[in-house]
């Protein structure tokens, strides 16, 4: 059923990782609602927002690596989850 | 204190949209990332090639300018749509059959489709047999949007301007009949201009309804396609070749699927960014006042 859509294992990984990262931010709203602050960020933002600026500013950043140079993946990947960790905890 | 605690069970209410977007969106655009890392020959010929073909988009020049032509394209739109919408619906009589007239008549260019505005304005422009192009000619300008770029760009935007700027002045409209009319008695005592009523009263209270009206128009002129298709066909040259064009002409025409799909990624990615900039501009000013 799901031949059509040409699964690789880095895509399923991929989606997956979103797929539990939305979980959680669900799971902790319910635990601890989040209330909208303001950050390093130049504008007041929720959990959520913060997430999404994290998650697109990581494409980006993986985007103009690799228009740039032709050097291995796994260093944007890592810089980006320590942006989006800093982005969640100080933006 | 007894702390009331929130019934979230409305939250069911939302399960139909995110079954329809789930099936509509979100698993195409799965399967566009699926494609995007793979070389495809058929159904049992794949194989994964990593960011190989994101490197190929994102340095090919072709797609350099297209993405060029696009951004001064859409925001060509944005910048004679908006005003020029807005002062259509200042000028529209508010009430009596003069008002309905005008409603209607606004309304006509919205319900033609795409494609038939493509070919309206590819027979209206013509030198020939088409009214718009022999009046110019005959009043001494060389015009001739099917060899010079100018007079391509010219026409592409005014037919835009035809189709969409309707759209605008409606949605404007609405928003002025919602204001109240204690406001502009308010500044008929205070004696206020004409241009502050515009500035102080209109203009802030037109914002909600021109963040729809920005974001609609440049979310579709970014992905405009039909009508520049059927009128120019891209041309002359690549002149008027919009992104959809190129992506199609990839997709379809070569049939290289894989950087199709990487193509298409990049270009979900900017409409994403520059949507989000928009509506977090305008609504960080709404929370700033």
């Amino acid at each position: 059923m799901i031949s059509w859509m040409a699964w690789t294992l880095p895509v399923a990984i991929f989606f997956s990782t979103i797929g539990i990262i939305l979980v959680c931010m669900t799971a902790y709203e319910l635990y601890s609602p989040c209330v909208e602050r303001k950050g390093f960020l130049p504008i007041s933002t929720t959990r959520g927002d913060r997430l999404f600026i994290g998650l697109l500013a990581s494409a980006y950043f993986h985007l103009t690596y690799v228009g740039l140079t032709d050097m291995s993946l796994w260093l944007p990947l890592g810089i980006s989850v320590i942006w989006l960790a800093i982005v969640l905890r100080w933006g | 204190m007894i702390i009331k605690t929130e019934n979230n069970k409305a939250w069911w209410l939302v399960l139909p949209v995110f079954l329809l977007v789930a099936f509509s969106a979100v698993i195409p655009l799965m399967t566009v990332v699926n494609y995007s890392v793979q070389d495809i020959f058929d159904q049992n010929n794949a194989y994964f090639v990593g960011a190989d073909w994101y490197r190929e988009v994102l340095r090919d020049p072709r797609l350099h300018d297209s993405l060029l032509r696009q951004f001064i394209y859409s925001f060509s739109v944005l910048a004679i749509e908006i005003p020029l919408g807005i002062g259509v619906a200042l000028m529209m009589p508010t009430k009596g059959r003069m008002g309905s007239l005008c409603l209607i008549l606004l309304a006509i260019p919205l319900l033609i489709p795409w494609n038939v505005v493509g070919t309206i304005w590819q027979i209206f422009g013509r030198a020939d047999i088409g009214l718009f192009g022999w009046a110019l000619n005959a009043l001494g300008i060389d015009y001739n949007y099917a060899s010079n770029t100018g007079d391509a760009w010219a026409t592409v935007l005014l037919m835009d301007v035809w189709h969409w700027t309707s759209l605008v002045a409606l949605l404007c409209y609405s928003g002025l009949r919602a204001i109240p009319e204690a406001f502009y008695q308010a500044a008929e005592i205070d004696r206020a201009s004409k241009w502050a009523v515009f500035r102080y009263i209109q203009l802030p209270r037109l914002k909600s309804v021109l963040v729809i009206g920005i974001l609609l128009r440049f979310m579709d002129s970014f992905m405009i396609y039909t009508e520049p298709f059927v009128l120019t066909g891209g041309g002359p040259g690549n002149s008027t070749t919009f992104l959809s064009q190129t992506l199609t002409k990839m997709a379809i025409g070569q049939f290289d699927l894989g950087p199709a799909a990487a193509f298409s990624l990049i270009y979900f990615l900017i409409v994403l960014l520059v949507s989000w900039l928009f509506f977090t501009t305008i609504t960080y000013m709404d929370k700033a006042k």
